[in-house]
């Protein structure tokens, strides 16, 4: 069976949005949980200049929105002089908003772990940070992967406003062929199944390191 | 008034929440072996006195000397060494979570006593061995009973080699079902010749264990003596009133 020129044009260049939209995704969720620990640590457990400077940090990126904060890095920054690339201002922003919202979990989680198990670490003779390295952080972990996961599929979907940086991702592709043929319902409905695949991936790979995770104690119960 | 065979000695501990005082100068002295109980009212500071000598809550005055070394409190290092000479139970156990029984005390001998896995687990069997949990080694706290978790917890204190245990009210949580295996734990180290002081309104540790009891009362040491000077039937004392309270609420006990 033969694809019509419609098809022949629009599936490779999906597919080049894919990967695109896959080296955008994979570099800002790890960097938003890099940056989510140590914001979130810093919230928790800082003395009040760090604690200060990680609120005013989640404060910022959750308080503006992703495109204007994606307009600054592109648009903005060349007027003090600093010219970054479509996908390095794309994947920049990414961690940074992904990161303010990940600290969020992780502060949750860390303040969430009981007194006792750091009273108990010290009663031993553990030094602080012993205590949160060996104690809490293990713990914390198991407390906000399940909102650290929700929160890269988010990302997975918002990546998709790297567009309007001009990076050439999936939703990108995809408009350029429909306003070319004019056949917006179709495009969008099969970037909407490439998106559902990607999160069907994440959710699956999550699922994996949560079991791999698992605890007794620890969420849900096998 | 230095004594030769004093192991542990406090001396005008003081400790203030905000603008409430909580321990208003608590002095003992502690020797090889003996066993010190504490009992009053909630809320008299019994957990707050204890919590002090081991630094859990830092007292804003008074000394704490071990072997007649004054510990520096302000020195990290000084304070990790206490508190190891100085084990802890605690009501709730306080065992890690995230940790099988097994893990819980190996890894305070590997990270705190720098021990290598194998010396660590060895131990930690021996222990669990002690506390008679050797089959319960892999599975974790949420797995276990209180009374199991609480014996956990001894047998993690008990790996560290304290000098000293403080036990806050260690049956306190348990359902009476469970507070006699934790009882006859506790009978055995007092057996062996581990010097405690403990927290416990349990009349079993009370009339067969204390050398020396000691009565608090809104933060300060009311009476002190041995059972025979303040439960005797001539004497008045508050802590002979409250050990009658306790027996008409649990006469089993005695
Ligand atoms: N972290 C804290 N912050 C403020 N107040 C506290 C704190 N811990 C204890 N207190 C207060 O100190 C007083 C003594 O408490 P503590 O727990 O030492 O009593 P307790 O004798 O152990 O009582 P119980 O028999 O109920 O365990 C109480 O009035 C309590 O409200
Ligand atoms: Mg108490």
């Amino acid at each position: 069976m033969e694809l019509s020129p419609f098809y022949q044009e629009l599936l490779p260049s999906l597919n080049r949005g894919l990967i695109m939209t896959i080296a955008l995704i994979v570099p800002s969720a790890l960097g938003g949980v890099f940056i989510g620990i140590v914001a979130g640590t810093l919230r928790a457990y800082g003395n009040r200049i760090t604690r200060s400077i990680g609120n005013f940090y989640a404060a910022l990126f959750r308080g503006t929105p992703l495109v204007v904060q994606l307009f600054v890095l592109y648009f903005g920054l060349p007027n003090i002089g600093l010219y970054l690339s479509p996908y390095m201002a794309a994947v920049i922003g990414f961690i940074l908003c992904s990161g303010a919202y990940q600290s969020e979990y992780i502060r949750g989680a860390l303040l969430s772990i009981k007194r006792g198990q750091y009273h108990g670490a010290q009663a031993l003779g553990f030094s602080f940070f012993q205590t949160i390295f060996w104690i809490i952080i293990p713990q914390a972990v198991r407390k906000a992967i399940h909102g650290c996961g929700n929160e890269i599929i988010y990302l997975i979907k918002y990546s998709s406003l790297a567009y309007i940086v001009t990076v050439m991702e999936l939703t990108g592709e995809g408009k350029t062929i429909a306003t070319e043929y004019f056949r917006f319902t179709e495009v969008f409905m099969i970037i909407g199944l490439y998106y559902l695949a990607l999160v069907s991936c994440a959710v699956f790979i999550l699922k994996r390191i949560e079991n791999k995770l698992y605890i007794p104690g620890f969420g849900y119960n096998r | 008034m230095s004594n030769a065979l004093s192991i542990l000695r406090i001396s005008n501990l003081k400790k203030s929440y905000g603008k409430n005082t909580i321990l208003h100068g608590a002095t003992l002295s502690l020797h090889q072996g003996e066993i010190i109980v504490l009992i009053g009212p909630s809320g008299g500071g019994k957990s707050t006195l204890l919590q002090c000598i081991n630094c859990l809550a830092m007292p804003e005055e008074g000394e704490i000397f071990l072997h007649d070394n004054r510990v520096d409190l302000q020195s990290a290092g000084e304070l990790n060494e206490l508190r190891q000479k100085v084990g802890m139970i605690f009501q709730d156990f306080n065992l890690f979570d995230h940790l099988t029984a097994v893990d819980n005390i190996t890894v305070a001998l590997r990270k705190v006593k720098k021990m290598s896995k194998k010396d660590a687990l060895c131990r930690a069997r021996r222990e669990l061995d002690q506390v008679g949990l050797s089959d319960k080694a892999s599975l974790y706290p949420a797995q276990l009973s209180g009374g199991q978790k609480q014996r956990v917890a001894i047998a993690r204190a008990l790996a560290m080699d304290p000098e000293v245990l403080l036990l806050d009210e260690p049956t306190s949580a348990l359902d009476p079902e469970l507070v006699g295996e934790v009882i006859s734990v506790i009978k055995q180290l007092a057996g062996n010749g581990m010097t405690m002081i403990m927290a416990t309104h349990q009349m079993s540790l009370i009339s067969t264990l204390a050398d020396r009891i000691l009565f608090m009362e809104n933060g300060s040491i009311v009476e002190q003596g041995t059972p025979q000077e303040l439960l005797s039937s001539d004497m008045v004392s508050k802590t002979r009133g409250f050990c009658e309270r306790l027996n008409e609420i649990s006469p089993e006990d005695l």
